[in-house]
């Protein structure tokens, strides 16, 4: 088994439990390469210790989320700036 | 609900002696990874140990084949809570690869071909408690296992047994690695279930 990706969309319930908005709809911009798009077609390795999100266009880590019992670690390092439509505008 | 496991489902403890708290059994060999598996073709592997003064020692497949082997059964402890005991590896032990390197330094960075990263204090690494293994189960590790060969240090959570191993960065000073910097614990000992960051 090679743990076939799936995508930024399944991110979408353990971010909504952190933000007041959609972050899958938002835009990121890869720290990697600059390449931009919609969270939600990130490529999301889900069998590990943490969700992690690649960029489709070269691979690099653009967000990592990790669960414990009580928290959530979310990393963005990877991600220049989220750009975040606001519903309602 | 998301889709990250809180513990792949949090299946009861069983009360077996080597399992360590919060841990279940498992006879089959999970696959966890947090990228696409990388294929090294054996003539381009390369295992190099860099010391705190940039002085590098390194190995081919060819020479590292050379270096003097081990066999040994151990059991693995994954931080996802399933154990797997008595696993079979051949390897070469870290105190081999590390017998001749001039250092100091108190802390390594293991490194990744695909650039997978993760830290172990370097006593964690001698006296026989870490290998760079090549064989698992008598067979040749699989590329999904961490092939051609993968760090296994034991008696620490799984996930400081980088696969696709390609390196040692030998460091004066802690430094998290890769799930260490997304909230990870920087030791992960699973006797203490050292899991997350402050625990």
């Amino acid at each position: 088994m090679d743990g076939t990706p799936l995508d930024g969309n399944a991110m979408a319930g353990d971010l909504r439990e952190i933000f007041a908005v959609d972050v899958t709809a938002a835009r990121y911009l890869c720290a990697g390469c600059t390449h931009t798009d919609a969270v939600g077609t990130l490529l999301l390795w889900h069998q590990s210790p943490g969700l992690v999100a690649r960029c489709p266009n070269c691979e690099d880590v653009v967000i990592t989320v990790v669960r414990a019992p009580d928290r959530v670690f979310l990393d963005l390092r990877g991600s220049v700036r989220l750009e975040v439509p606001l519903e309602g505008s | 609900m998301g889709i990250i496991s809180r513990g792949f489902g949090g299946r009861r403890r069983e009360s077996v002696p080597g399992l360590p708290p919060g841990q279940y059994l498992t006879h089959d060999f999970p696959v966890l990874s947090a990228g696409p598996t990388p294929r090294i073709p054996l003539d381009r592997w390369r295992f190099t140990i860099t010391t705190e003064t940039g002085e590098k020692t390194s190995w081919n497949w060819a020479e590292f084949q050379a270096l003097p082997a081990e066999d040994v059964t151990v059991d693995i402890h994954c931080v996802t809570k399933w154990s797997k005991l008595g696993t079979t590896w051949r390897g070469v032990s870290l105190d081999t690869l590390l017998e001749n390197v001039e250092s100091a330094a108190d802390y390594t960075m293991v490194h990744s071909f695909g650039g997978y990263t993760t830290n172990v204090p370097m006593e964690d690494l001698l006296d026989g408690k870490a290998w760079v293994a090549y064989k698992f189960d008598g067979e040749d590790l699989q590329p999904e296992h961490g092939g051609p060969a993968r760090l296994v240090v034991p008696h620490l959570y799984f996930w400081k047994s980088a696969k696709w191993v390609n390196g040692l960065q030998l460091m004066p000073e802690d430094e998290p690695g890769f799930w260490e910097a997304a909230g990870y614990h920087m030791y992960g000992d699973p006797w203490h279930e050292q899991r997350y960051q402050g625990d």
